[in-house]
């Protein structure tokens, strides 16, 4: 295997007078016991765009990803800062309940709920303190439609939700994330299990959603970085060795590993 | 020998160790349910036990037997509850988990006879409970919590890893995860983990003999005052149970019927315990398929 600096970068710095950042790391570290898994992290995930975070297996995109709501407190230490709204959410006094409400995550695996699919998303609004069953209704509906699931299942709200497919569980999954009206939304290799149809109209669902949310993905499949990102970030051995606009990282990368990644002869 | 022929003949020899252990069950349970049945009738199983004269049933020791089963789940199961919980979802990875761990484990083999005496000194004498339902359903807690609390642990960590990661994310607490989460979908392994207990609890005598007796007083079914001594449901009256009333014939049987009456009552148990077993298969897959959804 060829070895690749790890100290060169080219992060994207973004004006923030010109780009509203949704989210933003300032030297995110992560250890799981002595083995540090990532170092450094400094992006900034602009509002209303896709990022697609990519890079071999083990490189720390998801360690990375699931700092972002915090998912990795009992697993691993996490150093460094995390912003949202001008506040350090990786800070030891933030309710971390409370903020997984403002941002949302969707899992490598659809995981539904043992229960209808209405309630797979009413549930955990229930649970957020909202009692009035017109709004449950409409909040339902609503993100089911920004799903894109809406038609095919509106006859039939109080099926078990595992009796649907596995892609339309992963959008019943992401409709069950924006019904809580996150800011941001991180996905962990969405389509990862899924067939290419049902790929398909995620991918379709995600574009739909970037208007209104920062969306942060992370992928394996680079096809899918360039078909839907606006931003990519590559990531290799625990190291952020580039972020730029996508049509940038896949057509003219600053680093000889991005390049190397991308044309397949990494490794 | 060939890797084929070697096959088959491993595949049958399996196929007889099976073929034993069927054969020893089925012949057992065959006996007992062939020579009890032709003895069981609705007399035999609502009139009371008689000492010395042919006829008696086992009326109150079927009470007895449920009313004891109950009471022992009833305190048992919250306690299995939170103890499979914590240990499950809570317990940091240290030396004092291994610990419980441990005591856990020897505790559920723990030989029930040594549970009914360490009842009787505590309970019966210590405590001043006597002989009675109460010391009784105390001494098969004892005997029931290790493995109710083992298999309740088993069916929360049955429950994907994925499911909490959801519901946390979804700016859940832990316990709201464990209640509104895990927990529904826990339901059917825990359901039939509470029901098998109740066949082992249904079926236990040695923890029995010295906690909550061997005598069955005259019973009034009528009478629902829960302090009143001829009230089947005071909780502090000594209580044969069918069990114990199946050990005690043949132990020290004098009525003329003796071998009839054990006989129909040893059926009446394997029955009841049979029916245990079959439910707890049968809630559980139903519950299963209610919430999967799958055929």
């Amino acid at each position: 295997m060829k070895t690749y600096s790890l100290t060169e970068n080219y992060i994207h710095k973004f004006d923030s007078t010109k780009t509203t950042i949704g989210l933003a790391t300032e030297d995110l570290q992560v250890f799981y016991g002595d083995y540090h898994a990532m170092y450094d992290g400094n992006l900034q995930f602009p509002k209303h765009a896709i990022t697609a975070m990519i890079g071999a297996s083990g490189s720390g995109k998801s360690t990375f990803l699931r700092c972002l709501n915090r998912m990795n407190d009992d697993i691993a230490t996490v150093q460094g800062k995390i912003f949202y709204q001008g506040i350090d959410i990786n800070a030891s006094n933030i309710n971390v309940y409370e903020m997984r409400k403002h941002v949302g995550m969707v899992f490598q695996r659809p995981n539904p709920f043992a229960k209808s699919i209405f309630q797979n998303i009413a549930y955990p609004l229930k649970k957020a303190g909202i009692k009035n069953k017109t709004e449950l209704k409409q909040r339902v509906e609503k993100s089911l439609k920004q799903a894109a699931l809406w038609d095919e299942v509106k006859d039939d709200l109080k099926r078990s939700a595992l009796a649907l497919s596995g892609g339309q569980q992963q959008r019943l999954c992401i409709a069950r994330a924006l019904a809580m009206n996150p800011d941001v939304l991180l996905l962990d290799e969405p389509a990862s299990a899924l067939d290419p149809i049902s790929t398909g109209k995620l991918e379709q669902a995600l574009h739909d959603l970037q208007q209104q949310y920062t969306i942060i993905m992370v992928t394996h499949s680079m096809q899918q970085a360039s078909r839907i990102s606006d931003y990519t970030a590559f990531f290799h051995m625990g190291h952020v060795i580039e972020f730029d606009r996508t049509e940038n990282i896949f057509t003219k990368p600053h680093i000889q590993a991005t390049e190397d990644y991308i044309s397949g002869n990494f490794g | 020998m060939n890797a084929k022929r070697m096959d088959k003949l491993a595949t049958a020899i399996i196929g007889i160790l099976v073929g034993i252990v069927v054969l020893i069950l089925i012949s057992l349970i065959g006996y007992i349910l062939v020579t009890g049945i032709p003895h069981i009738s609705w007399h035999f199983l609502t009139s009371p036990s008689q000492a010395f004269l042919e006829g008696g049933g086992i009326g109150d020791q079927l009470f007895n037997s449920f009313y004891l089963l109950i009471l022992t789940l009833l305190i048992s199961f919250p306690i299995a509850l939170g103890a499979g919980i914590y240990l499950f979802e809570y317990a940091p990875k240290n030396w004092v988990t291994n610990t419980i761990r441990v005591a856990i484990e020897v505790l559920s083999s723990l030989p029930s006879v040594v549970v009914g005496l360490f009842g009787f000194l505590l309970f019966v004498v210590q405590f001043k409970l006597g002989f009675s339902i109460l010391s009784g359903a105390i001494a098969l807690t004892f005997f029931n919590l290790p493995l109710l609390t083992r298999s309740i642990e088993n069916s929360l960590a049955a429950v994907p890893k994925l499911q909490r990661e959801a519901g946390l994310a979804l700016g859940f607490s832990r316990w709201q995860t464990i209640l509104g989460v895990i927990f529904p979908e826990a339901l059917p392994g825990i359901l039939t983990a509470i029901i098998l207990s109740a066949g082992r609890i249904f079926g236990e005598a040695a923890a029995l003999i010295y906690t909550a007796g061997q005598s069955a007083p005259m019973l009034n079914y009528a009478n629902w005052n829960p302090f009143s001594p001829t009230s089947p449901l005071n909780p502090m009256r000594p209580a044969e149970t069918l069990a114990v009333h199946i050990w005690k014939i043949n132990s020290e049987g004098i009525m003329p019927d003796a071998s009839a009456v054990s006989a129909g009552a040893s059926a009446v148990l394997i029955l009841a315990v049979l029916i245990f077993n079959f439910s707890a298969r049968w809630a559980g897959n139903r519950i299963y398929r209610k919430v999967t959804a799958s055929k």
